[in-house]
């Protein structure tokens, strides 16, 4: 039985393979790095996408990390007992709402007020770093990686959650026993104990981020342009393909399954990694399995 | 030697402890001070976490709400432009793409799921993993499969085509929780049903699924829940559609799609619409997550 799901897989990895071909014997491979987007001039190239997934992911995954790991510390160790697991269900139910509902909520709520009041306020006290360059135009890198962030947020809790409350009760025990503040067993017992699978929910994180497609595309901009400040409008592969399916033919739509072919190979090495490092730690968990 | 010395100034054991005693008592009160800034911190992040979830559910509630009349959910969608309208069409769609992936996937899934629960060997790790693997793929790239799959061999935009890829994503996430409720069946029942001379299939039929209904409910609704609220694949699949449209072979339009398509439009009707839709999605897929909770607890209690 299970070779009707493996040959489900094989199809789809060989079918996307076949249908980029063309844009590769057309353009050769360097089309994958090179920086303008033009189909009106017959160039491809993919860098400024690549560079605005990374972007966004790296935005959101910066936030996500320490947030959703003291978040996690927050709910397995400091809540009380009481509201502890219906926190945590709560927390497991918000990573199934459904992507378009938060890019509908970044763009006709978020983007007016990082226009107005987040992006004047970030460029006043940080503009010195040159990052905050540009007009204020509430969409763009700034909001895509803010957007991804929150909705990762739920992943990165409840998976995080399940390794550390599973670090052994013997040893937080101990580390207490011998005079160690409450901070100290978390930071030095806890958090280690738990690090291949934080790590891991961290990876798993990242690769929703980079593959999110309709959130990002409805709030970045989608500019073919590599972005000079977090406030500039950009785009990101997955974003590139949706908004240029419909219209594309011959080349275009071959640079297209190229850019899909692109993320795909990132995504298999992201969830490889990723769950390689959660299943060395976390039990056969079921938040796991929700949130996946 | 027959005396046990006890002078802490000349017992080294001794004295290292005592100096030991001494550090941490001298630390203490900067320890304090910095878990208690740390704790802080990690009761911040939780509330930096909580603000913008609620946010988006508060928002959604309060702008679909208004929403939400009987043209909403008699007539179809409108064109820019033209006032009132509603997502009857999109409901139609959802619902149908819903029950085809839902049909054809979860017998695949299942039978999948019991192999991968009776089997250790190398090739089920292999399957395990790539499962495994799949239910990360960004969406898109499915959407992609779906389109060279189906829209390109039939040649035409159709519901079936949003199944097909919606199916695909729901498909290993439903192998996975079977097989995880499979394997949580006690070994008693299965070995006591093979001593009585069933067969293996019989087995499987009548012991192992019935007993693992908990789980496999829970699996298959939260899989659909994922299913439905998915926009990506279906922008490429069912191409979306103003008109109400039964038949599965024709592009349809859907929830996720209407909530897209309206969101950059300026047309208040529109936008309202699209906060309508996502109300009504948000309470389908939520629906869909408590209740496989609550049924699971309720077959579970049944049972005993």
């Amino acid at each position: 039985m299970g070779a009707i799901f493996v040959g489900l897989v094989a199809w789809f990895i060989i079918s996307m393979i076949v249908q980029a071909r063309p844009a590769f014997s057309t353009l050769g491979f360097s089309w994958i790095i090179q920086k303008t987007w033009d189909p009106t001039h017959n160039k491809y190239g993919l860098l400024p996408f690549i560079l605005g997934t990374v972007e966004t992911t790296a935005i959101a995954m910066v936030l996500a990390l320490p947030i959703g790991l003291g978040t996690a510390l927050a709910l397995a160790y400091l809540v009380p007992h009481r509201v502890r697991q219906g926190l945590s269900s709560a927390v497991e139910l918000l990573a199934a709402v459904p992507s378009v509902v938060y890019g509908l909520w970044g763009l006709i709520v978020l983007a007016p007020l990082f226009r107005e009041d987040v992006e004047p306020f970030l460029t006043s006290i940080l503009g010195w770093t040159g990052l905050f360059n540009g007009p204020n135009e509430g969409v763009g890198l700034l909001l895509a990686g803010i957007i991804l962030f929150v909705m990762v947020l739920p992943t990165m809790v409840a998976i995080s959650r399940d390794v550390l409350a599973v670090v052994p009760s013997e040893q937080v025990e101990g580390a207490m026993a011998l005079g160690a503040t409450r901070w100290q067993v978390l930071r030095k017992v806890v958090v280690p104990g738990a690090r291949t699978g934080i790590l891991g929910a961290f990876t798993l994180a990242t690769g929703r981020a980079l593959g999110e497609t309709v959130a990002v595309a409805l709030v970045i901009g989608n500019s073919p342009y590599i972005a000079h400040s977090v406030k500039s409008t950009a785009s990101t592969l997955p974003a590139l393909i949706v908004n240029n399916f419909g219209e594309a033919t011959g080349t275009e739509l071959s640079a297209l399954f190229g850019a899909g072919l692109v993320l795909l190979l990132i995504g298999i090495t992201v969830n490889a990694v990723a769950r390689v490092l959660v299943r060395s730690t976390a039990r056969s968990g079921a938040a796991s399995a929700a949130v996946a | 030697m027959t005396t046990l010395t006890l002078d802490a100034s000349t017992d080294p054991i001794l004295e290292r402890r005592r100096a030991i005693q001494d550090a941490a008592a001298t630390s203490l009160g900067r320890r304090k001070i910095s878990s208690k800034i740390a704790i802080g911190i990690c009761w911040a992040f939780l509330a930096i976490a909580i603000v913008p979830l609620v946010a988006v559910i508060v928002y959604v509630v309060v702008k679909g709400l208004p929403a939400w009349n009987t043209d909403f959910f008699t007539q179809s969608t409108v064109p820019e432009g033209i006032p009132g309208g509603g997502v009857w069409n999109a409901i139609v769609g959802t619902a149908e793409i819903g029950f085809f992936a839902t049909a054809v996937t979860v017998p695949i899934g299942l039978l999948c799921g019991l192999t991968l629960a009776e089997s250790d060997g190398r090739i089920a790790a292999a399957v395990r993993f790539t499962a495994d693997v799949m239910t990360g793929m960004p969406s898109i790239t499915i959407g992609i499969f779906g389109y060279i799959a189906i829209v390109k061999t039939t040649g035409q935009y159709s519901g079936l085509a949003g199944a097909f890829a919606i199916g695909f994503i729901m498909l290993p996430v439903i192998m996975r929780a079977g097989e995880t409720a499979i394997r949580g069946v006690p070994r008693d029942l299965s070995e006591a049903a093979l001593a009585l001379g069933a067969r293996r299939a019989t087995v499987a039929r009548r012991v192992l699924v019935p007993a693992a209904l908990p789980g496999i409910t829970t699996g298959v609704l939260l899989a659909v829940a994922r299913g439905l609220g998915e926009t990506a694949p279906l922008l490429l699949t069912i191409f979306g559609n103003q008109y109400l449209q039964w038949n599965p072979t024709k592009p349809m339009e859907a929830l996720p799609l209407v909530i897209y398509n309206n969101s950059s439009q300026p047309y208040a009707n529109l936008l309202q619409i699209a906060w309508g839709a996502a109300l009504l999605l948000m309470v389908v897929v939520l629906v869909l997550s408590v209740g496989s909770r609550v049924l699971a607890v309720f077959l579970q209690r049944e049972r005993r």
